[in-house]
């Protein structure tokens, strides 16, 4: 690999992972669409941060950035207060309103200023590489560098106020009450999103950046039990999409921040299909087990019901069951084999007669 | 200096939109006693416990516990919401919730330890639930995780305990070691308040009773205040229907 190849690679992975870390936070707290909101209207924020700097690589168009993601939750906070419009609704009413009056500052007074909307939306790691910085005897490029600070600063809060976002996001009463305001974590982790997003959208673009902070921790949702492990898995899936996406890029010769947010959407819908126990199979497969136990207990009950009794000899019937249980002959049939297979019942000369098992499993089930 | 209540409220009065939700609430509750809140649906009663933690602002009156607003005397104080407040689906542990009810003493940026750990574990075992301590909590049933609350408000070690709908959705079984838990925290000295649904075992479970409906009807020991009357000042005509099946509806 050339160094250039690394580099891109590097920026990458750098971005994906401080991406992911507060995204664990927004996907746990049900607010994974304020991700989307922010990195759209941090653009104004840039903009206008812009105007007032005259640069483009002001630290002023990060507090910029900041700061107006703060006001979109803020206006999308009171608008959802009124009682008059949902969440949802209230985040799609605040983000295109202020994300187009950037695009409009964009396209009247910043024309000819490196500011186009498709950078915006698409990012160009490509070429992130090129607008370089050197630091502590390093030359690397100044995306590098803005998004290991922002890894860093990241790892650093989070790991400082891991007990404080658990316990606000997990039980933002108990929270309160203890005198851990939820405003405060609320609006610091809405800040640290704001802020990723704005040193992340250079690289990578803002859409992808929605689908690093909401790809990767959403995955390991389901892969983990534990909310560190959700954490450190999330940034090594969103390090893995990163790396992969670069070379499907490579081979597909294709926009390297859109294959990156494509990979992420892979290992998503792989872990969606398999994780272990929260699979989309593992879901079908329990449900179809369940469906089997419960026949065949529904099954047992009905033997039991009419068991020693009069009519025992018309109820218990094989041929009769199906009909009266209203089960289809295959179905019927496939629960008795799969009894008698498990012992819960035997045939005695067309009749089914309950196990001591099978007694066991009908008065369980009826006790319980 | 000792205060003879545990909790006052003076005078509290919560609006929503003008509306008033909680009208003028008055109540003196000493301390060492379990006390019932109740009231029928929408009557306020969550609202009061909150509006007591200081979770909600209420438009006027004062809330004092031992003497002092709540804010100074968060470390008297345990609290065990409804159930149904939280995500049973979060990433972690029993032991770990337990944990949380420690990190208001903790308080900013002190991580839980092994002593934290240790109190934990032995709230768990009060509960009878350490055999459960590392069990992901989206595998509790409804019991065990009231039992898993209880846990985290006994780990607090606090004086005074407000729990909202102790009772919800839980097996015969908890239900009765809930009650044992409760009797234990009284014969220690700590004052429960509780918000309470069934009408029938107000008697046997609780020595005070706070009837109210918007705004207080009556609050006292359980022989003077737990009346027909009050019941019907309180119920209204539903109170016939409410002695008979109890009632497991939730407030909103």
């Amino acid at each position: 690999m050339t160094q250039l190849q690394i580099e891109i690679q590097l920026i990458g992975i750098v971005t994906a992972v401080a991406c992911a870390l507060p995204g664990v936070f927004l996907v746990l707290r049900q607010v994974a669409m304020m991700s989307d909101a922010i990195s759209h209207t941090v653009l104004l924020g840039i903009v206008i941060a812009f105007f007032i700097a005259g640069s483009l690589e002001s630290p002023l168009l990060i507090v910029g950035a900041a700061m107006m993601g703060v006001v979109t939750i803020s206006l999308v906070e009171m608008l959802v207060n009124t009682r008059l419009v949902k969440q949802d609704a209230a985040i799609g009413l605040v983000f295109p309103a202020l994300f187009s009056v950037a695009v409009i500052l964009i396209s009247r007074y910043a024309g000819n200023v490196h500011l186009d909307v498709d950078t915006v939306l698409m990012g160009e790691l490509a070429f992130a590489a090129f607008d370089r910085w050197q630091g502590w005897g390093l030359d690397l490029p100044r995306s590098l560098w803005l998004m290991s600070v922002v890894l860093l600063l990241n790892g650093l809060l989070i790991g400082l106020f891991y007990k404080e976002l658990k316990l606000a996001t997990f039980d933002t009463g108990l929270a309160a009450a203890l005198g851990f305001s939820s405003v405060l974590i609320h609006y610091g982790l809405m800040t640290v999103v704001s802020v990723t997003a704005v040193a992340a959208f250079e690289a990578v673009g803002s859409i992808l950046v929605v689908a690093l902070m909401i790809g990767p921790p959403a995955a390991a949702y389901l892969l983990t039990d534990r909310l560190s492990h959700m954490l450190g898995l999330s940034g090594v899936l969103a390090a893995t999409g990163a790396v992969g996406g670069y070379w499907m890029a490579r081979w597909l010769d294709a926009n390297i921040a859109g294959s990156m947010a494509v990979m992420v959407g892979l290992i998503f819908m792989v872990s969606f299909l398999l994780a272990p126990r929260r699979g989309l199979l593992a879901l079908v497969w329990r449900r179809r087990r369940q469906r089997w136990e419960f026949a065949q207990t529904a099954l047992t009950i009905h033997l039991l019901n009419h068991e020693g009794k009069p009519e025992a000899a018309r109820e218990n019937r094989v041929t009769h069951l199906q009909e009266h249980l209203r089960w289809k002959k295959d179905f019927a049939g496939q629960v008795i084999r799969r009894a008698e297979a498990g012992a819960l019942v035997v045939r005695k000369n067309g009749y089914l007669v309950l196990t001591e098992n099978g007694r066991l499993l009908a008065n369980k089930a009826m006790t319980h | 200096m000792t205060y003879t209540y545990a909790i006052e409220v003076e005078d509290l009065t919560l609006a929503y939109e003008e509306k008033p939700v909680l009208w003028d609430i008055d109540l003196h509750v000493p301390e060492g006693i379990l006390m019932a809140i109740m009231g029928p649906n929408g009557a306020g009663k969550t609202t009061l416990i909150k509006s007591i933690l200081g979770l909600l602002t209420p438009a006027a009156g004062t809330v004092r516990i031992y003497g002092r607003p709540y804010r100074e005397q968060r470390h008297l104080v345990a609290y065990v919401p409804q159930r149904g407040s939280v995500d049973w689906d979060f990433p972690t542990s029993v032991l770990d919730v337990v944990m949380m009810g420690r990190y208001g003493s903790l308080g900013w940026l002190r991580r839980p330890g092994l002593k934290e750990r240790e109190l934990a574990l032995e709230a768990l075992n009060k509960v009878d639930m350490s055999h459960l301590a590392h069990r992901q909590i989206s595998q509790l049933s409804g019991g065990q995780q009231q039992r898993t609350f209880l846990a985290r408000a006994l780990v607090q070690d606090a004086r005074v305990y407000f729990m909202d709908e102790p009772f919800q959705g839980v097996d015969a079984t908890t239900e009765r070691a809930i009650v044992d838990l409760l009797k234990e925290l009284r014969a220690q000295g700590k004052t429960v308040v509780a918000v309470h649904h069934d009408l029938q075992t107000v008697p046997e479970y609780f020595d005070w009773v706070t009837l109210i409906n918007v705004h207080r009807i009556a609050s006292g020991p359980v022989v003077e205040v737990f009346t027909e009357d009050n019941l019907r000042l309180a119920y209204g005509g539903r109170v016939g229907f409410l002695t008979h099946s109890g009632d497991d509806g939730r407030e909103r």
